[in-house]
Parts: structure tokens; C-alpha cells; sequence
């Protein structure tokens, strides 16, 4: 299940499909989960008439855990070590979001071994949502 | 976010790995997680985010009688001067969040979260207007006060409506 550095390279990509035409359903269910009921993103009347969006957007963090999962999906459960991003572009309603990540190092500490990976999610019009990076634990 | 007791139930776990669209059975099948790798049932990675329920102060959750930020009869509850701050609802936007893991997550883990200050910075936006950042951290910690997940949280305010470019 987990990855094994033997068949990593620096410069191996992996993506994934996180969601296909993202519904306000999903970004409700998400705010409940979270507990951030920001009404920016599950209130249409409040985001439209008073902070003046096209529509309601996706949680940041939102976009992130739906990231997590390419990852974790490649890299095995409980194998993360580190996992950091930055929110470059806001999620609407109806994105289909493109998860990627480089490899940029393999690398062992104390017998362990390691990989560092640049992330980055992109949206259906090839437009970068989060960037960032991870770490994780794979087998020799 | 702040709380003195976070605790880490199945339930939580189950419902927020179907809210970020993540079928894997680690966070819900018991059997299935008690045969893998990690024993058991683990959370998500940026499961310690939901730790905002069980912050006593949060300010993005409705309260019965406050006045509440969205729209009920009005398109929203609280002040134009108070709604317009920040202009990202809640007062500023997400830029970043990191988390650095020391052990895995499990239910029955009960996690207190203490946030400590980082710094703050300034520079222009990309189509004008002054972006102010301010950074933070969290530290989640277990019963035996053991570091589990520590969290790096830098949020950004705008000047104006941030458009799609």
C-alpha cells in the first residue's frame, strides 16, 4: 500500500481527479464537518448581496482535504509526516479540481526513508487553486 | 483555533472524510483499519481543522439569540460596517495552513489545541490594494501532553472584494 523508495524518482508525477463539478452541497456538508460556518461559503443571499462574489466559494481548507486525499490515496495511510499548502485562487461552485505531485527528493534520515513532494491543484481552466508541499514515510 | 478538550470520535472522523469526498475505509471501517497497517481507524489529514467545534469562542458558528453574521430576513444579521470587514465574510481569507504530524490520530484521543502568535507582514496584491498577513500556530497535544499534530495558519486581508482574474 505504501510507496517503496526503490521505484521513486525525483520528478515522478502523480495526479488525480479530488472532485468533478464541486456542488454547494459539498461545500454545506464541509462546513458542517469542519464547523466553519462562514456564510461566505454556504450563504448565497450574504455572499452575492453583501461582500458582492459572483456566488458562494469552497472553504480553503475544504480544497485542501480533498488535496490530502490524492495524497494519501499515493503515498499510504498515516504515512504523511508533513503536508502544507497556500490557497492561491478561490473554488467555485461547478470547479473540477486536478490534485499533482512531484516528486523532488528521495531521501533516507536514520534508515528511514523519505519523500518530499511539491503539490499543486489545479482547476478545469488549468488555473492553480493551492500549491504547496508534503513529506512522507515510505518503505526502503 | 483554542480548546481545552478536543475529542477524536469515529462519528466526527466519519462524517468530515465524507464532506472532503474520501471513501477509504481507514477512516470508517473498523475491520478493515484494525487489519491495515495502522491498526485502526485514523483521521484524515486535515481532520485537527474541525477542532473549531469545540473552540468555546469561534466565531463562525451561529449562536441561538446573537446576532449572526449571514442572511435571515436581511441579507445579513449583523452591521454593514461589521459585514464589510475584511471583506472575506469572516474577516480575512485563508492564504495558508500547514501541518507537521507527530503520531496518527485515533478515536478516543481526546486533544487539547493551544494557539501561540507568529508574526505579521505586508506586501502589495497582485491587482492592487495592501495585503495584510498575519501568522499563527496551533498545537495539538494528547492527554499525556504529547505533541500530535501541530498547525501553521496564515491568514490574509484585503483592501477590497478579491475578483477572479
Amino acid at each position: 500500500m505504501a510507496l517503496s523508495a526503490r521505484d521513486l524518482s525525483v520528478g515522478d508525477v502523480h495526479e488525480a481527479v479530488v472532485v468533478d463539478n464541486l456542488s454547494r452541497t459539498q461545500i454545506v456538508q464541509y462546513a458542517g464537518a469542519s464547523g466553519d460556518y462562514n456564510p461566505i461559503h454556504t450563504d448565497e443571499v450574504f455572499a452575492t448581496k453583501v461582500v458582492g462574489y459572483p456566488t458562494v466559494f469552497a472553504h480553503g481548507m475544504l480544497t485542501m482535504g480533498l488535496t490530502g486525499r490524492m495524497l494519501t490515496d499515493w503515498v499510504g495511510d498515516g504515512r504523511l509526516t508533513s503536508f502544507g499548502v497556500r490557497f492561491s485562487r478561490q473554488v467555485w461552485p461547478g470547479d473540477t479540481l486536478t490534485a499533482r505531485a512531484t516528486v523532488e527528493a528521495v531521501r533516507a534520515e536514520e534508515g528511514q526513508h523519505f519523500v518530499d513532494l511539491a503539490l499543486s491543484t489545479r482547476n478545469q481552466n488549468d488555473e492553480e487553486v493551492v500549491s504547496g508541499s508534503a513529506t512522507a514515510r515510505i518503505d526502503s | 483555533m483554542t480548546a481545552e478538550r478536543f475529542p477524536v470520535e469515529a462519528g466526527h472522523i466519519m462524517m468530515f472524510a465524507r464532506a472532503i469526498g474520501d471513501p477509504n475505509p481507514i477512516y470508517s471501517d473498523e475491520a478493515y483499519a484494525a487489519a491495515s497497517e495502522r491498526g485502526g481507524i485514523i483521521a484524515p489529514p486535515t481532520f485537527v481543522q474541525a477542532s473549531a467545534q469545540y473552540d468555546p469562542d469561534y466565531p463562525l458558528r451561529p449562536r441561538p439569540g446573537a446576532p449572526w453574521l449571514g442572511s435571515g430576513r436581511e441579507p445579513t444579521g449583523t452591521p454593514p460596517d461589521k459585514a464589510g470587514a475584511g471583506r472575506g465574510g469572516g474577516g480575512g481569507l485563508h492564504a495558508e495552513q500547514h501541518f507537521t504530524y507527530h503520531r496518527d490520530l485515533h478515536p478516543g484521543d481526546v486533544l487539547s489545541a493551544t494557539t501561540r502568535p507568529g508574526s505579521s507582514w505586508e506586501r502589495e496584491g497582485r491587482r492592487g490594494g495592501k495585503l495584510v498577513f498575519s501568522e499563527g500556530f496551533t498545537d495539538y497535544r494528547d492527554e499525556k501532553g504529547e505533541l500530535v499534530v501541530t498547525a501553521r495558519f496564515v491568514g490574509v486581508r484585503t483592501e477590497r472584494t478579491v475578483e477572479e482574474s
